[in-house]
């Protein structure tokens, strides 16, 4: 199962966090200074999977941006690894973002929007909906309804 | 464009987060942070009852407080309030904060409870799923008490919508995890099976997941879900990219779907029904083809997908281990990765070639590639991935290629990060190498390895034939425990070991307990105890094997029975191996089985002791060290260290007060040797001079090296 889903910039600031199994708080911050310290060290020449602690990393970077997800064994790296690119193109299409810097600003900003859309593709550690129109159906209905 | 300058967007929230955004200081943001609580706690308690949009804004700034890193212990009666609301942007966000701060509160947790009834009762889809989610995400005790019954029924109810039937399939497998007693199998069951030939494929993966694990708890009941998977699976992987529709990521066809298809499937062994193992070949050859053609797209993302679908198909016929075509095929493909530009790829490909090497098809084939795994050792970037394939030739060693390997492990130690030097030790000290290397001559080339490369790892006592130490601080460990009998023997992230230990004349009982740190099983757990010959003859121990499967979080224990037949200089090794997630753990550790645990105080007066002293005065009786203190000189600790140790403390013998003596009597089956000690601090020089007198000088030698260490 999934055990957290983190952007994290490139100055250990927490954008989104998401917590599949109960952490606590001051556990939490720890996890992510430590989680962006190892991403951060990591250059061209190595995976994109780290081994921690008892589970393992996925991050993919985009510009000053990281994305973490912790995984246990009964994942699949690769896929994982996929549904972090899918997830940064739902969020591309939704917010129709200009430049790389304009996505951070973006996810500050709308971050109960941003919640939404991780809801929809991931639902108790579980991957659940990977299309992006139907992730994105609630949220337009939503804006229509805030238009009204 | 963001959706914050719509209506609907709380521009206090908006102009709040600029001013975090501002803040050039730490200090800075915690005072506007502070400053907003305040703002906020004063509005919630104030007499004018706020309205759903304030509420909504205000429990929306609580959660990005939150996410900052601030714990937030107010507001959840807010949220709790907005769930109850008939507009959907409030009780959204509603759900959202009480899903993200979870209390335990009970009052609340009741409110809670009846929101969700509420809407799970409303016929209204959106306020449905919303619900659903709560409960998937929270998924408490209480929660399953109260809805474990309902679920299952809307999940295979014939009226219930599409995305409410996904939420409630993932919301009944968080109620299984949390409390499967609530979650009887039922007429139910078949109905979820049927769920696989959805026409809504999020429909399917959501039941996809949850079939996977109930299904391994409860194989029976979810055996017809093997030919309906095979069927979806093979309907899927033959469609043209149009079939699919939104479903298809970069020219692959629902390769998160397909991943998840092909794990439902290794929770079964390969299918009876020809015809259904039949389409499954078919579906798995046609996947290892497609790896072979020219790619649909020169995007990164097609590939990824693609080898995502290979990598799950291939850990299938790696489990089923029953087809030796596909099994060969699968061992080339992954074969080819081992050489690909990128690193993702080698590494999974090292990782999936491990577990390949154990099947009795494959192995041969395995061993093929022997020369490139070698290759990624010396020249792979990534620790992680040498790591792999340090795990992949171990697994794939055997009397034909050992010389060949152990040469190579030996090659690397020298260049090696200490992490790997201290696995490939472990692995090379373990018994069927330990035969292979003695068999080749190069045990001696090893030890002086050792020496050269890591004086640390190598000790005195690695040149009786004993592995290295593991742990860093394990002669630390070690001395720790030869004043005393219980403790933790050695802690890593994965694995605890404590001690606990009896011993009475030259007999002796030690309980080992191993705690599996992890939330994850042990497999195949082994843990051995090793005697080199020498020690063999003179310390005889006798243990029984214990269950070779531990549980997360659970501990199992192991009985030592020790005979001391003579004296010994040794001590036996402790070496446990196992399998954890997709690893091969192995390491060793000295067990604390020392000569002076069958030392049996004697207590005696001045005139006897200085007596005895005189009578052991030939030199080889006598062993004399002098050395720096390494812990604070305190008298009442050295007391109780020797004491400890298992000698009788003589008060008043010696006419210096400020020194210690002592007096006891090593039993062993065969004889029993006296023995004496005096030990002098040198408060101002910081330094010690300990003195041991009995008949054998080895045992001098012995016990004073020991007692030494503890000062």
């Amino acid at each position: 199962m999934i055990k957290f889903f983190l952007m994290v910039n490139k100055q250990g600031q927490t954008r989104l966090s998401r917590y599949y199994e109960h952490v606590e708080i001051n556990k939490r911050t720890m996890l992510e200074a430590e989680v962006i310290k190892n991403c951060l060290s990591r250059s061209k020449d190595q995976c994109s999977f780290i081994e921690y602690k008892d589970f393992k990393l996925v991050y993919r970077q985009y510009a000053a941006l990281f994305v973490v997800v912790g995984i246990d064994q009964t994942e699949n790296e690769m896929a994982v690894y996929e549904l972090i690119h899918n997830f940064v193109e739902v969020l591309d299409k939704y917010f129709s973002r200009v430049s790389e810097l304009d996505v951070s600003f973006s996810i500050m900003f709308n971050l109960d929007r941003v919640h939404i859309i991780l809801d929809e593709m991931v639902l108790n550690g579980c991957i659940v909906e990977t299309n992006r129109n139907r992730i994105l159906a609630p949220l337009f209905v939503l804006d229509k309804v805030a238009e009204s | 464009m963001p959706a914050v300058s719509k209506g609907d967007g709380m521009r206090g929230l908006a102009v709040f987060i600029s001013d975090i955004r501002n803040c050039k200081s730490k200090e800075a943001e915690i005072k506007r942070i502070n400053k907003e609580l305040a703002n906020i706690r004063s509005k919630f308690k104030g007499d004018k009852a706020l309205d759903g949009y304030s509420k909504k804004k205000y429990v929306c700034k609580l959660l990005f407080i939150f996410l900052l890193g601030h714990d937030i212990d107010f507001g959840h009666m807010e949220a709790v309030n907005l769930l109850s609301s008939n507009r959907y942007t409030e009780k959204q966000i509603g759900y959202l904060f009480i899903s993200v701060l979870v209390n335990s509160n009970s009052e609340l947790i009741r409110l809670i409870n009846n929101a969700i009834k509420n809407d799970l009762a409303s016929r209204n889809p959106t306020f449905m799923g919303l619900a659903l989610h709560c409960i998937a995400n929270v998924g408490s005790r209480e929660m399953a008490e109260a809805f474990a019954g309902e679920i299952p029924k809307i999940l295979v109810a014939g009226d219930t919508m599409d995305s409410v039937k996904q939420s409630a399939a993932l919301c009944l497998l968080r109620l299984y995890r949390t409390s499967p007693d609530l979650v009887p199998m039922g007429d139910w069951t078949s109905r979820v099976v049927h769920l696989l030939n959805d026409q809504h494929l999020g429909v399917v993966t959501a039941a996809t997941s949850l079939i996977t694990t109930l299904a391994q708890k409860n194989p029976e009941e979810f055996k017809t879900s093997v030919s309906l998977a095979v069927s979806r699976l093979s309907r899927i992987v033959t469609s043209a990219s149009t079939d699919l529709q939104d479903y298809t990521y970069y020219f692959v066809p629902a390769p998160w779907l397909s991943v998840k298809l092909l794990r439902l499937l290794q929770c079964y062994p390969p299918p009876e029904d020809p015809a259904v193992r039949g389409r499954l070949t078919e579906c798995l050859e046609t996947i290892l083809n497609k790896a072979q053609e020219p790619p649909k797209s020169k995007k990164v993302q097609h590939s990824n997908a693609k080898n995502a679908v290979l990598f799950e198909a291939i850990s299938l016929i790696i489990h089923h281990d029953s087809e030796p075509n596909l099994l060969v095929r699968a061992c080339n493909q992954l074969g080819q990765f081992l050489q690909h530009r990128e690193t993702n790829l080698r590494y999974l490909a090292l990782e999936s070639m491990c577990t390949l090497a154990s099947s009795e098809f494959s192995h041969e084939a395995v061993k093929t590639h022997i020369e490139t795994v070698i290759n990624a050792l010396k020249t792979e970037r990534d620790v992680s991935v040498r790591q792999r394939a340090v795990d992949l030739l171990y697994a794939m060693c055997d009397r034909s290629n050992a010389q060949q390997i152990v040469a190579e492990m030996l090659n690397y130690l020298e260049t090696a990060d200490y992490s790997i030097r201290e696995e490939i030790v472990s692995y090379l000290c373990f018994p069927y190498f330990f035969h292979s290397w003695l068999w080749y001559h190069k045990y001696h080339l090893l030890i002086r390895m050792l020496h050269r490369t890591s004086p640390d790892l190598a000790s005195s006592e690695v040149v009786s034939e004993e592995p290295a130490d593991t742990v860093h601080d394990a002669d630390e460990l070690f001395h720790k425990f030869v004043c005393k009998n219980n403790g933790v023997l050695f802690e890593n992230q994965l694995l605890q070991i404590g001690l606990k230990s009896e011993f009475r004349q030259n007999l002796g009982r030690m309980f080992i307990f191993y705690g599996n740190k992890t939330s994850t099983q042990f497999l195949n757990f082994t843990p051995t105890v090793i005697c080199s010959d020498d020690l063999q003859s003179s310390l005889n121990l006798q243990t029984k094997p214990v269950d070779p499967t531990v549980d997360g979080g659970a501990q199992v224990q192991q009985v030592v029975n020790i005979e001391c037949v003579s004296d010994f200089m040794e001590a036996p090794i402790l070496n446990i191996q196992f399998r954890y997630g997709g690893t091969f753990q192995n390491l060793s550790v000295k067990l604390p089985i020392t000569l002076n645990k069958f030392f049996q105080p004697t207590e005696m007066s001045s005139q006897d002791f200085f007596q005895r002293w005189k009578q052991l005065s030939n030199p080889k009786q006598e062993v004399q060290n002098i050395f720096k203190a390494k812990h604070p000189m305190d008298a009442e600790i050295t007391k109780a260290k020797i004491i400890g140790f298992g000698s009788a403390l003589l008060e008043e013998v010696d006419p210096n007060p400020a020194n210690f003596v002592g007096a006891g009597i090593i039993h062993t089956k065969t004889t029993q040797i006296g023995c004496l000690l005096r030990l002098e601090p040198n408060l101002q020089a910081q330094m010690y001079r300990l003195t041991l007198r009995t008949s054998k000088e080895a045992v001098s030698q012995r016990l004073c090296e020991l007692l030494s260490e503890q000062f």
